[in-house]
């Protein structure tokens, strides 16, 4: 009692497909550029109104912006007559030769001009050590971490505040300024960060009760202040602390402050990834013998690590946007070389403000959204499981 | 079946209004370029139970899905208990009335208890009052032999007893037909039974069932017809003896070939 | 061999410094041997540093006059007659209430950028994804910096202000709002608008009882306006409009009258709303796409439309993923208020911390009170929330 093909329904009677349905394309109202503009944009009453109003909103800012940046801007000139509207009869934008001339100060601040290739050395290095750390399939990347957590930070040192024993001279850190000290800030903030937030974690999870309450009054007590107190006790109570012929200088005492903030919120992140390690690790790792230090460095903490890479990538993140507040104990990140340079009368116009703030947010954006795409790289990656 | 045994049948599934449960007539759908359901012909009567079955991918569940309206068909027609389903708000929500659905991952609400998850609908949709819909309810979870978990959470429950609440709080709008999309396939082995010995007792109370499932013991105690399904088309459909016994198309061979020790 | 049997039974000799126990003190003791060492040293010299600069000890500053005015204050203060622990309290004040607004227009902000991430309608996702990704990737300084010194200094000044009507002008010395002046009858209407808080809290208890007891359900939320709203209107009019304003004049060199609102107190309102507001937004989105979808098609397939299903089964859960992180936004905000000081908004920080310590040379004490403070609302904070979270989890096996 089999159907025939083409009978529009299949009833209690058997049935079997005698010719295989090839696929077919779906029906035109559903691709192409009208059916997603339907779809998306234009589906209810509401939508379309809500298209309409976005897309007027964009009509008006993109143009806009496109004019200040580029159309209207000032692109030469040596003082502020190049960017006044008053002297070029035009409506002026951006001020670009304000950034020009100051873009050396931008960068190294003060530093003595003839000692600039030593920045630029501190970039270099700077940067290999990040590369050599971040690419996966780098080779010998134990030695790399040497390299960045020991290595560099001594070099680097050396290399910028100059030791006259080799021949290096001394440039004071007050002279240091702009991209310099940002990065100088990030770099030391990111170094200490993460060994000081690994041993404030595991001292929190310690089962020794005075090692556990240090830890725990430590990081709750630098995580319920705001930074910029942190800033203010490390810059006006530390020379109190010290001895007077040890005062540390402006910098340093930022970089303390810095420093401690930035482990307390690390410790947090590595916590997590502690407690996401399953405690057959640990049980594993004593099974075989190793003691708590070997547990840790060679079984526990790499995998820890691993699993906190993109929290770890966040806080580093949110590092590297604090380092603007050394700002308020003043010290001249790059933030306040603007700030300086904004106000300077040579090139005192209305669109001088703006320009140097946009090429602050340029820097930023640059950096934070280069390091948010490296963390979601690494969530993409981890989640698929790769090995590395 | 001893589920079945100790109970007169304390449900009576609602009649339907046409003799015609769901007729599915040149169905199509597409996802993006993917012809997911091809040409599409299946008529159930009331009372009818079907089991669907195929492998992975060949599209059983989006078909079901669309019969109440969780995915939209794109070509073809669907007709339940008389009601053509579009996109014509009032007539999904018609037809979604008349239909009930277990899931299978439960997708009980975990913020609510037990009981709650069976009164929400009645109360929020059909606008009884509390005491009524608890009344409802419990019933319902007796029927499913678990009314001392009322009061529970979700999360405090084993996967056959979720299934069953879930089971328990789609009959608690007296559906006409009830929808299973692969009800025991996320249950640890000793829990299917159970919930299986509910679906039969449903069975035997007389309700329309369209299941898609891989329990072919299942579908030779109660279906009265097996439709198989590869590549979005109907490929094949039998009685349950003759399904087993003679399959005619080579892929159903093949299908059964794997899936039957 | 028999002997060794027959012996017995003790745990086996542990020399003493393998014991772990025995470690574990040992390494306490010198953990906290150090840890004093630290204090102690640091103490001494501060004691001698702080002698050298003759500056004083103790909290004798607080009741000092302070002799600095503070351009904002929401309470009594003058520069000739007020204490430094007055002071305090003006910077304190000033703290809240820029917090405080700023946690509201954020969280408004954030939620409706964060739900529009998820929105079908393309044009506004992405829109709203700009937003986020670029806020939340520049500092929040530059941000304070760019709307007080590149758009709140660059406004005209007083004279020609820029008028909105309805009394509104806003220049570069800041946002000047008409004042209003509640006479007499205004009592009425803020006891009308209680009552009808009030009669609206009734109603919603008695159609919650009404729904259990006959299923019907009453349009609530209207009512709920109509008590609110209208009812303080109408007591409004009947008391013959006891509302006037005090409307801000423009004179040759001033403003006259009307409220004066700080272009910093503007910037950092702005500045910190907006940064949060990203921040908010991601943890909305998250918490919504926390909720599976299933929940939706259960809900649905129920018969539930979707305005019931979002009320009754989306939100309630959306919301236990929200809040603990939204809570840590909300401290963030407070916290980041303190970037006052780089554009020299009167908080607590600004105020204490920055003139008072500056006066009286009194790092230590000064710092620890500021410190103290936003420890407090941290942790009572961080209390309220582990209560909040254990009341509501999800109960599990």
């Amino acid at each position: 009692m089999t159907m025939a093909e083409g009978d529009l329904a299949v009833t209690e009677t058997a049935f079997v497909r005698r010719t295989t349905i090839a696929p077919r394309p779906p029906p035109a109202e559903m691709t192409g550029a009208v059916a997603w503009l339907r779809e998306n944009l234009l589906s209810t009453p509401f939508n379309i109104a809500l298209t309409v109003m976005i897309a007027l909103l964009l009509v008006w800012v993109i143009p806009e912006l496109v004019k200040f940046l580029f159309v209207d801007a000032a692109w030469s000139g040596s003082d502020r007559d190049a960017c006044l509207e008053s002297v070029q009869h035009r409506e002026i934008g951006a001020c670009w030769p304000f950034v020009w001339e100051r873009l050396p100060y931008f960068i190294y601040g003060s530093y003595p001009i003839p000692q600039r290739w030593r920045v630029d050395m501190f970039f270099v290095m700077l940067a290999v050590g990040t590369v050599w750390l971040l690419w996966l399939n780098a080779p010998r990347r134990d030695l790399g971490t040497i390299y960045f957590f020991v290595v560099l930070p001594i070099a680097s040192f050396i290399l910028l505040s100059g030791w006259a024993a080799i021949g290096l001279q001394p440039v004071d850190t007050v002279l240091w300024g702009g991209v310099l000290v940002t990065i100088v800030v990030a770099s030391v903030g990111i170094v200490f960060s993460l060994p000081l937030g690994i041993l404030l974690a595991l001292g929190r999870r310690s089962r020794m009760p005075a090692v556990r309450t240090l830890s725990v009054i430590f990081i709750e007590f630098v995580r319920g202040v705001p930074l910029v107190t942190v800033l203010f006790m490390a810059s006006v109570m530390l020379p109190l602390f010290v001895p007077e012929r040890l005062s540390p200088d402006k910098l340093v005492r930022a970089l303390v402050g810095i420093a401690i903030f930035a482990s307390a919120y690390m410790a947090e992140v590595v916590r997590a990834g502690l407690q996401a390690i399953p405690k057959g690790q640990y049980e594993g790792a004593m099974a075989v013998g190793l003691g708590y230090w070997q547990m840790m460095r060679l079984v526990i903490l790499p995998q820890a690590l691993k699993v906190t890479i993109p929290n770890i990538v966040n806080t580093y993140i949110g590092l590297f946007k604090d380092t603007t507040l050394v700002f308020t104990v003043g010290i001249f990140d790059l933030l306040r070389t603007i700030e300086v340079a904004r106000i300077d009368p040579k090139w005192a116009t209305p669109v001088t403000s703006t320009t140097g703030y946009v090429v602050a947010a340029i820097f930023y954006l640059i950096f934070c959204y280069g390091m948010s795409r490296y963390a979601r790289a690494m969530e993409a990656r981890l989640a698929r499981g790769d090995r590395h | 079946m001893n589920v079945a045994d100790n109970s007169a049948p304390l449900l009576k599934p609602a009649k339907l209004n046409t003799a015609v449960a769901v007729e599915l007539i040149g169905l199509n759908k597409w996802y993006g370029d993917f012809h997911v359901l091809r040409d599409i012909n299946l008529k159930i009567m009331g009372g009818e139970r079907i089991v669907i079955c195929g492998p992975s991918g060949s599209g059983k569940s989006t078909m079901i899905r669309c019969i109440n309206r969780l995915e939209e068909h794109q070509a073809g027609r669907i007709v339940v208990d008389g009601v053509e389903l579009t996109a014509d708000l009032k007539k999904i929500d018609e037809v979604r009335r008349e239909i009930g659905m277990v899931f299978q991952h439960f997708n009980l609400f975990p913020h609510l208890t037990v009981l709650d998850n069976c009164t929400l609908a009645l109360i929020w949709v059909r606008k009884m009052p509390r005491k009524e819909a608890e009344e409802v309810a419990l019933h319902y979870l007796e029927r499913v032999k678990i009314p001392e978990q009322a009061g529970k959470y979700p999360g405090q429950l084993s996967g056959g007893q979720q299934q069953r609440v879930a089971i328990a709080r789609a009959l608690c709008m007296n559906p006409k037909i009830m929808l299973f999309d692969e009800p025991t396939s996320a249950l640890d082995p000793e829990m299917v039974k159970e919930v299986l010995d509910t679906m039969v007792a449903l069975a035997h109370d007389g309700m329309t069932m369209l299941v898609v499932t891989h329990e072919m013991g299942f579908a030779r105690q109660v279906a009265n017809r097996i439709v198989f399904m590869d590549e979005g088309q109907i490929v094949e459909a039998n009685v349950p003896e003759d399904f087993f016994a003679h399959p005619q198309h080579e892929r159903t061979k093949l299908f059964l070939s794997q899936i039957l020790q | 061999m028999s002997s060794e049997l027959s012996a017995p039974l003790r745990p086996a000799r542990v020399v003493f410094y393998n014991d772990p126990r025995f470690r574990s003190v040992v390494y306490q003791l010198i953990l906290c041997a150090v840890v004093a060492f630290l204090i102690y040293g640091a103490a001494r010299n501060a004691i001698d540093n702080l002698a050298r600069a003759h500056i004083a000890s103790g909290f004798g500053f607080w009741n000092d006059t302070a002799g600095f005015d503070i351009s904002q204050t929401l309470i009594e203060y003058s520069p000739r007659a007020s204490t430094y622990g007055r002071a305090f309290w003006v910077g304190l004040l000033n703290t809240l209430l820029v917090a405080g607004l700023g946690i509201f227009f954020a969280t408004i902000l954030g939620f409706v950028v964060g739900i529009s991430r998820l929105s079908r309608n393309w044009l506004l996702s992405k829109v709203a994804g700009g937003y986020v990704e670029t806020i939340r990737n520049l500092p929040l300084l530059l941000q304070l910096l760019f709307w007080y010194n590149a758009v709140l200094k660059t406004l005209p000044d007083i004279r020609e202000s820029i008028v909105i009507p309805g009394g509104v002008f806003l220049n570069n010395r800041g946002l000047f709002l008409p004042l209003p002046i509640f006479k007499d009858g205004f009592g009425a209407v803020e006891a009308a608008l209680l009552a009808g808080i009030f009669a609206a809290i009734l109603v919603y208890f008695w159609a919650r009882k009404r729904q259990q007891q006959t299923g019907q359900q009453a349009p609530v939320l209207w009512i709920t306006l109509v008590l609110v709203v209208g009812l303080p209107l109408a007591m409004f009019g009947l008391a013959g409009f006891p509302l006037s304003f005090e409307f801000p004049q423009a004179g040759r060199f001033n403003i006259t009258g009307g409220i004066e609102v700080l272009p910093e107190f503007v910037a950092l309102l702005f500045g910190l709303s907006i940064y949060t507001a990203a921040f908010i937004a991601e943890v909305v989105r998250a918490g919504i796409l926390a909720v599976s979808g299933g929940q939706t098609e259960a809900a649905y397939s129920l018969g539930l439309r979707p305005g019931p299903t979002l009320r009754l089964i989306v939100v309630p859960q959306a919301m236990r993923v929200i809040i603990p992180p939204l809570t840590s936004q909300y401290l963030n905000l407070t916290k980041n208020s303190s970037l006052a000081v780089a554009i020299g908004y009167p908080d607590l920080v600004q105020v204490f911390t920055g003139t008072v310590l500056n006066q009286t040379g009194q790092a230590v004490e000064v710092v620890a009170i500021t410190m103290l403070v936003y420890l407090v609302i941290s942790l009572v904070t961080s209390l309220l929330m582990n209560i909040y979270n254990s009341r509501i989890a999800l109960r599990e096996r």
